[in-house]
């Protein structure tokens, strides 16, 4: 530090000299290279006051005694500015160990919520998740049952980042303990409710679609507490068909009952369920109309399953003024044969 | 975006207006204004969303918070003019069926 000005005390003096004399734009192109240089090192602006008085009085030595008191007077008033620097340079360190910190929960998140995408012959499934912020608020799971029905759970917490994260933990271990295989979707969820509005605060509350697929008899059941709905494509008319369901989200209302809908699925067509993220992406002011998703759905259609919701997520991705503002998830699921 | 709430209180009637984008930055600022009506208990509170135009799951948050506290203080609430994208976010989760809810005229401000 000291030596960074001393060697710049004389440049210092030379500039302004060359400066004041010429009023060449180049010195102060050399002068922001020490400015630079001081920022660095963390050098205080009264030093750069201290050089500038220094050098005053070196380039004039009959300076008016007023002027130098009040560069006195300006060097006092740049002390609290060097203090507020200090304090910046503080929190960002503390802003590191943070984020460090975050980082690693993140990554604990992973692991506990980890879910493995079943690889069943006759069902090709995709799935992409992708956090706006470190920590994911949104979580879906997989679990198949002995008799190969597949079970997809797919959730949304209010809000995002850590609270979100943290709660979405208390579902994963609420369903765990359940005999998902032999629980029908709507007990599942009836079960969550009660979990759910018993243990998180009153304005929280968890948006979840809770399906089975059962391969043997090509159905899909399933019920929704509140969540966005669903979709599958219908590959005999080529046309999207909304799953339209009713229920209430999960924390809001102790007794909550929910309805189990049941759909057939045929060869070629594509289940797809999807988080409030995808339908809230915005490309700068617009939304992204759930119309317009599907419309890359279909544009990507005859893709595998994996490949399919990549492509879509890189196709929002590459949108000029494409931001996240929620945590992204979306599944497909395509029956095969 | 910012948020600004206004507070019409004429005897028992508490009227809200707000306007604006209500997410997880404006939401506290609009619990902050609600929640003391609601708590006061016998109160009749109006939100009016009609300048509204987008709001996320945070803002039903506070709806939510507000329609368990109205259960405990005996108050009740509506919110009115609710434009078709956030009426939209109502009616998915289910909240449009135990909250009261009027959603703007079609062909008005939508």
């Amino acid at each position: 530090m000291k030596e960074t000005i001393e060697k710049n005390t004389i440049k210092y003096q030379e500039l302004l000299r060359k400066y004041i004399n010429t009023q060449d734009e180049k010195a102060l192109y050399d002068l922001e290279l020490i400015s630079k240089a001081f920022i660095k090192k963390n050098i205080l602006p009264e030093e750069l006051i201290n050089l500038h008085i220094q050098a005053m009085e070196n380039i004039y030595p009959q300076l008016m005694n007023e002027y130098k008191i009040s560069m006195e007077f300006l060097l006092e008033a740049t002390v609290f500015y060097g203090l507020a620097l200090q304090e910046v340079d503080y929190l960002r360190q503390e802003k590191n160990v943070l984020t460090a910190e975050i980082s690693v929960a993140a990554n604990m998140q992973k692991t506990l919520l980890g879910t493995q995408k079943p690889e069943r012959n006759g069902v090709d499934i995709g799935v992409i998740s992708v956090p706006a912020h470190q920590m994911n608020g949104d979580y879906h799971h997989f679990t198949v049952g002995s008799n190969g029905t597949i079970g997809i759970a797919i959730a949304d917490v209010i809000g995002k980042g850590i609270p979100a994260a943290l709660c979405m933990s208390m579902i994963k271990y609420a369903i765990d303990s359940y005999p998902e295989a032999t629980m029908s979707p709507n007990k599942v969820l009836e079960n969550l409710n009660r979990v759910v509005e018993r243990n998180i605060d009153s304005s929280m509350f968890i948006t979840m679609c809770y399906a089975h697929y059962l391969p043997k008899e090509s159905k899909l059941k399933l019920s929704s507490a509140g969540h966005e709905p669903g979709y599958i494509y219908r590959a005999e008319t080529g046309e999207f068909e909304e799953i339209s369901t009713k229920g209430i989200v999960l924390g809001v209302m102790p007794d909550a009952e929910y309805r189990e809908y049941e759909l057939d699925i045929d060869k070629d067509d594509l289940i797809i369920f999807l988080t409030d993220g995808v339908s809230e992406c915005r490309d700068g002011d617009r939304f992204i109309e759930t119309e317009e998703l599907l419309e890359v759905i279909r544009k990507y259609i005859d893709l595998p399953a994996q490949e399919l919701v990549d492509n879509v997520y890189q196709y929002f991705e590459k949108l000029q003024d494409f931001q996240l503002r929620d945590d992204f998830t979306l599944i497909v699921l395509r029956k095969e044969v | 975006m910012n948020l600004s709430v206004k507070i019409n209180e004429d005897s028992n009637l508490k009227v809200l207006e707000v306007s604006g984008e209500i997410d997880a930055y404006t939401a506290p600022e609009l619990k902050e204004s609600l929640m003391p009506l609601i708590k006061e208990g016998g109160n009749q509170v109006e939100v009016d969303l009609e300048d509204v135009q987008y709001m996320d799951s945070t803002g039903l948050g506070v709806f939510v918070s507000a329609l368990k506290a109205s259960k405990e203080s005996g108050s009740h609430f509506t919110l009115r003019n609710v434009q078709g994208r956030v009426y939209r976010i109502f009616e998915i989760t289910g909240l449009s069926e135990i909250i009261d809810i009027k959603a703007a005229i079609r062909g008005g401000n939508e």
